[in-house]
């Protein structure tokens, strides 16, 4: 558990998404207090051209090792394309669908909530976003790892030396039987 | 020993922000967001939403200038005003915010969206004022240990 707790400390890279460059300020920071590294981007078309899909193409032509991201929080009121519009595509995405994402808005519509997360979003936060808020996100950031390649747990690594309770155990040339 | 004093004075004004409904539990949140790497951070936001929202009321103003009034464009303005009103905890102004959104949704009420925005411009003004004064102040009192929590 304390390898995954160290594979785990190595940053997590969040996109933030906000028309506002005043949230976008905001969000950043909450992310950054929670030692996480961040995006921002002012719409959805630029977070869909950052993460390499974009808006006219249906086909995925990036590997989904290309994308480090893990996971999108988004704003639900922007012009041109929403936040909802935004969950949308990633979620149709082959390569991005995988990746978690948080719906924000200002206004508490109980249809609205429920559409985004019918549609996948992992949480809806109501603005102004806060500490506790953000807490919420490492639940979703460490199921997305779990995603990926195996954790290196399983290598052993037989020349080096493992702390043994029982002192004197036979040792064969310098490799400690388990 | 001044120091003491002015950092005193500071607080009660501080205290004062919120005992008589300026600010709300939002701007609690800003401060706690402040920690040594980032000193300034709550000044850096209030700026911003001065900045954002002047242009705002620019645009709101020569909407409101305008015969008939575009409804859908004041309230998506006002929606915006709302938004950064609410991110710093400006309390007042959010609530002129809020009334000026619901004469607009009634879309009948002229004159009664014409004075909520000068009284949401009057609410936005003084507030203003007031956060500048206190800003001028805390630089003066050398770095507050009000919210401020030693952070990495």
């Amino acid at each position: 558990k304390t390898i995954m707790g160290m594979a785990a400390e190595a940053q997590y890279h969040v996109l933030a998404v906000d028309d506002s460059l005043l949230d976008r300020k905001l969000i950043e920071r909450l992310l950054k207090t929670s030692s996480y590294h961040v995006t921002a981007v002012d719409s959805g078309s630029k977070a869909l051209e950052f993460l390499g899909l974009l808006e006219d193409e249906h086909n995925d032509a990036l590997a989904p090792s290309d994308v480090d991201v893990n996971l999108i929080i988004t704003d639900y009121c922007m012009p041109g394309m929403t936040g909802y519009d935004l969950l949308r595509k990633i979620k149709e995405s082959k390569s991005l669908k995988d990746i978690p994402v948080v719906i924000m808005s200002s206004e508490n519509i109980p249809s609205r909530i429920n559409r985004c997360l019918e549609e996948g979003a992992e949480e809806f936060f109501l603005k102004p976003v806060q500490l506790s808020d953000v807490n919420k996100l490492k639940p979703h950031l460490l199921k997305g790892r779990e995603k990926e390649s195996e954790p290196s747990i399983n290598k052993r690594k037989g020349m080096e030396e493992c702390h043994s309770h029982d002192k004197t155990r036979t040792k064969y040339d310098g490799l400690e039987v388990v | 020993m001044e120091r003491n004093q002015m950092r005193r004075q500071l607080a009660l004004i501080r205290q004062s922000f919120f005992d008589q409904g300026f600010l709300d539990e939002q701007f609690i949140q800003l401060e706690e967001l402040q920690d040594d790497a980032n000193p300034n951070f709550v000044e850096e936001v209030v700026t911003l939403y001065y900045r954002d929202s002047s242009r705002l009321i620019l645009n709101i103003d020569q909407a409101l200038e305008r015969n008939p009034l575009d409804f859908n464009k004041l309230d998506n303005y006002m929606h915006q005003f709302k938004g950064s009103s609410t991110s710093i905890g400006a309390k007042k102004v959010k609530a002129e915010c809020t009334q000026f959104r619901e004469y607009c949704k009634a879309g009948n009420s002229e004159g009664r969206c014409m004075r909520t925005f000068q009284q949401l411009k009057k609410e936005y003004a003084i507030l203003k004022r007031k956060l500048e004064a206190y800003f001028q102040q805390a630089r003066q009192a050398g770095p507050l240990e009000t919210a401020c929590r030693s952070r990495n």
